[in-house]
């Protein structure tokens, strides 16, 4: 589905320039948005490597072991594959705890290092696991309870109550989240049956 | 008081996390320092793994906008989401925010600026923008970042997650800020 969806990406934006007569428009945004592919993954390096290195020393110290005892019950229900004591899950949780806090920068890290660590437990390297599947539906439906940079945003423009969005966005993430999981454990079952055939 | 306490929460987070986590391995008697370099050697190898990936997708995500097709799409679906109570105004967010967490962004300040945030639209914008994730991007980078190439059905799970995030923001905004 991802082929399909960036050949359709590039293929209508051709499209529509070159009807429009404005085809250099493309060759533009091609190059720049190359250019600042490589300049978002130079901006992260630092990010990164404080977090990972943040988060070693918690690892160590056994403070990570502590967080994923407490939600242990939940992450049972969740990944029932990847085993509890497994280093994949305490950053998952570093990466959802960041989420729901909304620092979004922090959880960046912490989800790039839970890939890693389900990538070992993956029998078919080549293709995403359940538990990523799983991680990755968690991640982009993650319940949010500050929503930090968009109160700032609101700050910025004057808003006489810029927490007022606080709740609606905790209905909606958890919405969110709810149809996601849901979601998760009807595809996998279908996807599951349809590869033993 | 809420805001004050939410800012502060904001404004603590990070130094707490600096603070705690340091002193936390060191009573355990943990080399603190050469801890956090080993595991922050791994931060370098990743995000220079993740280009390509994002390279890829943020070229076709970049000539899809610049090209006005995005705007034509949006054109196109825009009677679906007056029936369901959302401004078409607030429709190009909706479509920019699983591609672009920056794009995403700037059209949600300016439609936020030029609204006003206490407006309806202002509120939508700023629910949407908190309520949903860059699908694309985290899809993107994830998965690079150990060299999957076959996704699964994780495509349509974050779109789900997405279009549901934005249904149940359109729904609550107008049941609290409707008029």
């Amino acid at each position: 589905m991802v082929n399909v969806v960036w050949l359709a990406l590039l293929v209508s934006g051709i499209v529509v320039a070159g009807l429009n007569g404005e085809i250099e428009v493309v060759t533009k945004a091609a190059m720049d948005s190359a250019q600042a592919g490589v300049n978002i993954a130079i901006e992260i390096i630092g990010l990164m490597a404080l977090w990972l290195g943040l988060m070693r020393i918690a690892q160590e110290a056994g403070m990570i072991n502590l967080l994923a005892k407490i939600v242990r019950p939940i992450t049972r229900f969740l990944f029932p594959t990847v085993p509890q004591d497994h280093p994949a899950m305490g950053a998952i949780i570093m990466n959802i705890s960041a989420n729901i806090l909304g620092l979004g920068n922090a959880a960046t890290p912490f989800g790039l290092k839970a890939m890693q660590e389900l990538q070992k437990l993956n029998e078919n390297p080549d293709e995403a696991s359940e538990a990523m599947c799983t991680f990755l539906a968690l991640n982009t439906s993650c319940i949010t309870l500050i929503p930090a940079t968009i109160i700032g945003i609101r700050v910025a423009a004057g808003s006489s109550n810029p927490t007022e969005i606080v709740g609606p966005t905790i209905f909606a993430t958890t919405t969110g989240t709810i149809v996601a999981i849901t979601a998760d454990k009807i595809l996998q079952k279908r996807y599951r049956k349809r590869s033993r055939r | 008081m809420l805001l004050n306490i939410i800012s502060q929460v904001s404004r603590w987070a990070i130094p707490f996390l600096l603070l705690t986590i340091p002193v936390a391995g060191f009573l355990r008697g943990i080399k603190v320092y050469e801890t956090f370099v080993e595991g922050a050697e791994e931060g370098f190898e990743t995000a220079v793994r993740i280009i390509p990936f994002l390279v890829g997708m943020l070229v076709a995500i970049g000539v899809f906008r610049a090209s006005g097709a995005m705007d034509m799409f949006v054109r196109l679906i825009n009677p679906v989401m007056s029936l369901i109570g959302a401004p078409g105004e607030v429709l190009p967010l909706a479509v920019m925010r699983p591609l672009s967490g920056g794009g995403a962004l700037g059209i949600a300040t300016e439609l936020i600026g030029v609204h006003g945030p206490e407006s309806f639209i202002g509120r939508l914008a700023s629910t949407m923008q908190g309520s949903t994730d860059t699908t694309f991007y985290v899809l993107t980078v994830y998965f690079g970042s150990v060299g999957i190439r076959k996704y699964r059905y994780a495509l349509t799970l974050g779109l789900l997650a997405d279009v549901s995030g934005l249904l149940a923001s359109i729904f609550i905004c107008n049941l609290m800020f409707g008029s």
